[in-house]
């Protein structure tokens, strides 16, 4: 029990933490920029899974972790224009529609899957690690910080970047023009449904790049790989009050939980059915989070509500 | 012409999206190099194609009528209920612990008392994300879908410890629960069990309640405008709690029958909560939206879309496709469903002969 407290296995298990944020963090982000905009969906968990398939898939078929990733980011451009169609054109229920998406994201990977792979097939993850070099010299730190895939720093890198396209550039400013009051924005000439099927393609290309970083970090596909993280990010944003960098600071923390949760299990501290418990934790947390910040930040004035100029 | 075609127009438009539905279908059919016709004349055999495939039918469109009645409630009262999976899994605990803890009770008596357990379960597990969005504005889709992650590792916990069968295989599931608890057979040679009578006693008094009672009436009330109803002196925050709670206890409900009307009278969590439930949680909303959110047509959405799940096993062995095609298939039905609201208004509005569209026919 005490060997659980060593620096090695604290700092291996933030490491492995920081990790396990990946996913959060980009499928949070994309749902970040698309609630902004005034659009709620919730088809987050099913465009990660159908993201998920196609890299681990093309990473089976091909051997590149790299193409797998980017089979990723394609499906997930397409599920947008398709949830951009239904939501902005067909003006669907945006929570409803996207528990539709969900339900084809979960049965259609799964059909994929026993189809095309059959048996569970292991494929190896992304080895580029641009910072490895850093990591041999600067000890626990260094392995904290730089032994992590291109794939983390870019994610990482995507918070100032994303901060930087809603708060200081035109695209971010219709954006959140349209999410507060669109009607005001379409007077200003900004066309309400070319933003949101902006932001919307932006969230599940994101999302769609979810579901392949957890694919490839797992090494594995099964039904219903995600087991609810698309959902959880969709919490996230309300826990990071719709700021890049409070989604962050969400999806590190349920990051850490996870991977702390996985380890003590791992070494043994805690048996299986604890493990379910301290499972709950991350879900309880959200709950309680969204307890705390519903009274206290409001948010996007038009989210869920579809635009039509005569309403 | 319009005068014959008009009163049949509303229901144009859910039966379109079940055809779009089958020809997406088709297409991912014919991509794995499968015969459409063969996989859907399969599918429709193995769901109604005779007394035995009729009853499996209605065995499967049991869970999906008590949660789409619970989903009826809810949305009517405008309140968004995804935690239809967590709420079938805590009905089921509770009823269990009820069967585990009084197992002698004689069954006339054991049998109800498992079955309103299940909705007590199911009805705290809807009332908590309830009461939150009601006092505390919590998002209730969130909350729920978190309820239903909570539940499925709070049902794993019990079964990995307290309630695990004693024994050398560890497998996650309890022991074999009291025979008195057992759901009756209604229909010799078939599995055909009380669960169906429960369902549809349970869709007839959701119907009553949302239609023929003044809670029923305040529920719709608070759903259509909440803000004129606070104004009329209704008390909102009290109906959307209600709303929740009773839709969490119909779902509750299903979990109870799922437990004792399963073929091995166990609750089992092996193979995770979706094993469980079925998605039962989440196809129920499909059966709900397509019986137009009325507890009635519920029961006769749900009884077809048992048959799409009782079928697929067929689908799968006649055409080598898994059933999971099922579940994507219901998907698209949602999508479609809600995205042609409104198609479905206009088409509507068309057929009550709004002057506008009129003209331009």
């Amino acid at each position: 029990m005490s060997d659980f407290f060593t620096v090695a296995i604290i700092t291996a298990t933030l490491a492995s933490g920081i990790r396990l944020a990946v996913p959060f963090l980009l499928a949070a982000l994309g749902e970040a920029v698309g609630q902004r905009a005034g659009v709620l969906n919730l088809g987050v968990e099913g465009v990660m899974l159908i993201g998920a398939f196609a890299a681990y898939y093309t990473a089976l078929e091909t051997g590149s972790a790299a193409f797998g990733l980017l089979m990723g980011l394609v499906v997930g451009m397409v599920m947008g224009l398709v949830y951009a169609l239904i939501t902005v054109v067909m003006h669907a229920e945006q929570g409803i529609s996207g528990i539709g998406i969900y339900l084809f994201g979960l049965g259609f990977t799964d059909l994929l899957f026993q189809k095309q792979v059959g048996t569970p097939r292991p494929i190896r993850g992304l080895q580029t690690r641009p910072l490895d070099w850093l990591a041999e010299d600067t000890g626990r730190a260094g392995e904290l910080l730089f032994s992590h895939t291109v794939l983390t720093y870019m994610a990482f890198l995507l918070v100032p970047v994303v901060y930087w396209l809603i708060t200081r550039t035109t695209f971010g400013l219709n954006v959140r023009a349209v999410g507060e009051n669109p009607h005001a924005a379409d007077t200003l000439g900004v066309s309400v449904n070319g933003i949101r099927t902006a932001a919307i393609v932006f969230g599940n290309t994101m999302a769609g790049l979810a579901g392949a970083a957890l694919a490839l970090e797992i090494g594995i596909f099964q039904q219903n790989l995600t087991a609810g993280r698309g959902f959880i990010a969709i919490a996230l944003v309300y826990f990071g009050a719709w700021r890049p960098v409070g989604v962050m600071t969400g999806a590190l923390l349920f990051g850490i939980v996870s991977s702390t949760v996985l380890r003590l299990q791992v070494e043994g501290v805690i048996s299986g059915s604890v493990a379910s418990i301290a499972n709950m934790a991350p879900a309880v947390l959200t709950v309680i989070v969204l307890v705390v910040v519903s009274r206290r930040i409001g948010q996007p004035a038009a989210l869920t509500r579809p635009f039509t100029r005569d309403g | 012409m319009s005068r014959y075609v008009r009163p049949f127009a509303g229901l144009a438009v859910p039966a379109g999206a079940v055809i779009a539905a089958l020809v997406v279908g088709a297409i991912l059919l014919g991509a794995f190099g499968a015969n459409p016709l063969t996989g859907y004349r399969a599918l429709f055999t193995g769901a109604f194609g005779g007394p035995d495939e009729l009853a499996a039918t209605a065995l499967k469109s049991i869970p999906l009528m008590l949660v789409g009645v619970g989903i009826c409630i809810a949305f009517r009262a405008g309140v968004i209920n995804i935690g239809g999976e967590g709420q079938i899994i805590m009905g089921a605990i509770l009823a269990t612990l009820v069967a585990l803890a009084v197992p002698d009770v004689p069954r006339p008596i054991l049998v109800p008392t498992v079955i309103i357990a299940g909705g007590v379960g199911g009805g705290i597990w809807g009332a908590i994300p309830g009461a939150l969005k009601a006092y505390s504005g919590v998002n209730e889709i969130l909350s729920t879908i978190m309820m239903n992650i909570i539940a499925g590792f709070f049902m794993s916990f019990l079964l990995e410890d307290w309630l695990i069968e004693p024994g050398a295989i560890r497998i996650q599931q309890t022991k074999r629960l009291s025979q008195n608890a057992d759901l009756p057979i209604l229909a010799g040679g078939t599995r055909l069990h009380l669960g169906i009578l429960v369902a549809v006693i349970v869709a007839v008094l959701g119907y009553l309640l949302l239609f023929r009672s003044s809670l029923g009436m305040r529920l719709r009330a608070v759903g259509h405008n909440p803000h004129a109803s606070r104004a009329a002196g209704m008390q909102v925050e009290l109906s959307i709690t209600q709303a929740l709670a009773l839709s969490g206890a119909c779902a509750g409900i299903a979990g109870a029958v799922l437990v004792f009307g399963s073929e091995s009278h166990r609750l089992i969590g092996e193979g995770g909560p979706l094993a469980f439930t079925q998605s039962a949680g989440f196809n129920g909303i499909v059966t709900a939206l397509f019986g137009g959110l009325h507890p009635l047509f519920t029961v006769l959405s749900s009884y077809l879309f048992g048959g799409m799940l009782a079928g697929g096993i067929s689908l799968q062995r006649a055409v080598q496709v898994p059933q999971a095609l099922v579940l994507a298939l219901n998907g698209v039905v949602v999508v479609f469903v809600v995205g042609s609201l409104k198609l479905r208004t206009r088409v509507q509005r068309w057929a009550e002969g709004d002057v506008q569209m009129e003209d331009r026919a």
